[in-house]
């Protein structure tokens, strides 16, 4: 944040937290992996949970225009990673952007993401009323040889 | 492009003598001889990883470091050599493969200073040595970023039946690429590959088991 004016930070603080007490998707231990000067693209992963069916639609941020939502998937030992148009939010059950998954590709970069930075970026979501919601989220800068975010809730698989 | 379902078995194709050397072989060995022989060879190791030796591919490369210098196996005799296939702008995958890679060296102790990890970029068009280098070393500063041109890394990923493919995404574009790590011994020979889902411990064992055989 601290190519942020202190003004301009409290509005985003303050938005987010507007949209977040109406949000039905809530986000949980966001992270950016870091980058290497001129490396211009990395990944945002994330654990959302939807109080109602829902869908991820597009991710912005104002860190470079280029934002993404992919999935990489491992088909016979070869590394495929794809733009979807979406990602599903059933109802109550969290859904992970992890390695190894879905994650918000952050590309054409400018300037090194480092590890420290924090990444504002703003997931939209669309119900299934078509209705559309904005959350945003400010996302630690983790080291580039992080493997996950740092775990301290129990996962429960029904 | 054929994407290749798993490592071509090795086995049976590689290091098969032809059938008229196998005729002398079978000639110059008597039975008895060839006994002693089977009981004095080291008892056969079994790797968690995909067992490669005698293959007649990923037999080694010519590219250059960030500075420029050229390299080869033979620059890491003495060493094992464990390769990844990669580039930079991969999120997920590369790093995880790397990340392993600096847990594997840490799992082997004093034997992690006899491994030398190396990366070759499949993306050379964005991939620059300066890029490279950081990248390596954001993970372990022992790393080495190698690169060629496109013909070259072409080369080189037909040698280790590497499968990579650009592809265009909405603002920029991606690359499709085997996640293997080759193994190769302290002569340069290659060994084993390991997988992607395979553990840093299962690495580790499988490494340290082929440096003792060779210490």
């Amino acid at each position: 944040m601290h190519s942020i004016p202190r003004s301009a930070a409290l509005a985003l603080v303050l938005a987010a937290l507007a949209s977040a007490s109406q949000a039905q998707v809530t986000i949980k231990d966001a992270w950016v992996r870091a980058t290497v000067p001129q490396q211009q693209a990395t990944g945002a992963f994330m654990q959302l949970r939807a109080a109602r069916d829902t869908r991820l639609v597009s991710a912005s941020s104002p860190l470079t225009p280029a934002v993404e939502v992919h999935e990489m998937a491992m088909q016979d030992n070869v590394m495929r990673m794809r733009q979807v148009p979406g990602v599903d939010l059933p109802a109550g059950k969290p859904v992970e952007l992890k390695p190894g998954g879905y994650h918000v590709m952050l590309m054409n970069l400018t300037q090194q993401v480092k590890a420290g930075d924090t990444v504002p970026i703003t997931l939209v979501f669309e119900g299934k009323d078509g209705k559309r919601e904005s959350v945003q989220v400010q996302a630690p800068v983790r080291p580039l040889n992080a493997t996950a975010a740092p775990v301290a809730h129990g996962e429960h698989k029904h | 492009m054929r994407i290749p379902s798993s490592p071509p078995r090795p086995a049976a194709t590689a290091a098969r003598p032809s059938p008229r050397r196998r005729g002398l072989l079978a000639l110059a060995l008597s039975p008895l001889l060839a006994a002693t022989l089977a009981a004095c060879k080291k008892a056969p190791v079994a790797y968690k990883g995909m067992d490669i030796t005698g293959a007649e591919y990923a037999r080694g490369f010519t590219l250059r470091d960030a500075q420029g210098q050229v390299r080869t196996l033979a620059d890491f005799r003495g060493k094992a050599v464990m390769l990844f296939f990669g580039f930079t702008q991969c999120p997920d995958v590369c790093p995880t493969a790397l990340t392993r890679a600096t847990e594997i060296r840490q799992l082997l102790g004093a034997d992690g200073q006899r491994l030398q990890v190396l990366f070759i970029t499949i993306d050379p068009e964005r991939d620059t040595p300066a890029v490279l280098a950081s990248y390596t070393q954001a993970f372990d500063a022992s790393f080495i970023g190698l690169h060629g041109d496109a013909a070259q890394t072409e080369a080189t990923a037909k040698e280790f039946k590497v499968y990579y493919k650009k592809v265009p995404t909405g603002a920029s574009y991606t690359m499709d690429h085997s996640a293997f790590s080759y193994v190769f011994d302290p002569e340069g020979k290659p060994r084993l590959v390991l997988r992607h889902e395979q553990s840093a411990k299962d690495c580790a064992d499988d490494l340290r088991q082929l440096l003792q055989q060779s210490a």
